[in-house]
């Protein structure tokens, strides 16, 4: 692994932050803290080419790591329900102004054997479904903030949450 | 066993046996692994995203008995039981009476 300097994660730490707060998200206040986690993502992104959760252990293989490509596709549940995401980078309003603070949280992500099984039953049921809908256009979904937009293909980049359109998942 | 060569020892008043394993990016790991220190319990510790595919395949096997999900940190110990994630208050009453 390739050393990053402090001086870099400082400045990828100011990126993260800016990025995060321009969405409506909040980075962890404990700034030493959220920088290791910004400095664990860099080492992950020179591993694998992408940055999968540093807290998670990646397979290397994109395909099956999409899901946990920061943000990852249980930020906000987790947000949502304890105030933290599972690395805890992102925080709610709450723990960002110190009312409370972060803690461990359990795994969101199901385990291997049942994304496996969740990804199959997706793809026969889209099948069984297809032809029943007659819209006009597709509806994609966001799978990390929830964002819908009915147009042939999925945008580039979400405009909500800025994740790429390979989090995209076909809704309607 | 592949992966147990790079398994490493921290040394420290001898409480049960305590086998951490860890992701050197995670941020709840360095915590566990610095208040363990801070407790001063002798424990082992493997970083599991620095094993080779093979050694780190065998790795998760073993977590996966302890934890089923195999996330990070788990600590297993004495061969019975894990405690998963960072849980300060646990670990703490490890380093007292086990
Ligand atoms: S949002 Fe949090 S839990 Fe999800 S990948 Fe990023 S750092 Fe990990």
């Amino acid at each position: 692994m390739r050393d990053v300097s402090d001086k870099d994660i400082d400045a990828l730490y100011g990126i993260f932050k800016k990025d995060a707060e321009s969405g409506g998200y909040y980075l962890n206040p404990d700034t030493g803290f959220a920088k290791e986690l910004v400095r664990g993502l860099i080492a992950n992104e020179e591993r694998y080419g992408y940055q999968s959760c540093p807290c998670r252990l990646a397979s290397g293989i994109k395909e099956e790591d999409l899901d946990i490509i920061c943000p990852c596709d249980y930020r906000d549940e987790d947000i949502g329900e304890y105030g933290a995401c599972y690395c805890a980078l992102y925080v709610s309003g709450e723990i960002a102004e110190g009312k409370k603070s972060a803690g461990s949280i359990p795994e969101r992500r199901p385990a291997a054997e049942q994304r496996k099984k969740m990804k199959t039953e997706k793809e026969t049921g889209r099948i069984e479904n297809g032809g029943k809908l007659s819209l006009p256009l597709p509806v994609w979904r966001c799978k990390v903030c929830g964002y819908l937009c009915a147009r042939t293909e999925p945008p580039e980049i979400c405009p909500v949450c800025k994740v790429k359109k390979d989090r995209f998942e076909r809704f309607l | 066993m592949g992966y147990e060569k790079f398994i490493k020892q921290v040394s420290g008043k001898k409480k049960s046996d305590l086998m951490l394993f860890t992701l050197t990016t995670c941020g709840w790991c360095q915590k566990t692994k610095k208040l363990l220190k801070e407790l001063g319990v002798e424990y082992k510790y493997v970083d599991v995203d620095l094993l080779e595919d093979k050694d780190k395949q065998e790795a998760q096997k073993i977590m996966t008995r302890w934890n089923p999900r195999c996330s990070f940190p788990t600590l297993v110990i004495n061969n019975t039981r894990a405690i998963t994630g960072f849980q300060e208050d646990q670990l703490k009453e490890l380093a007292d009476n086990a």
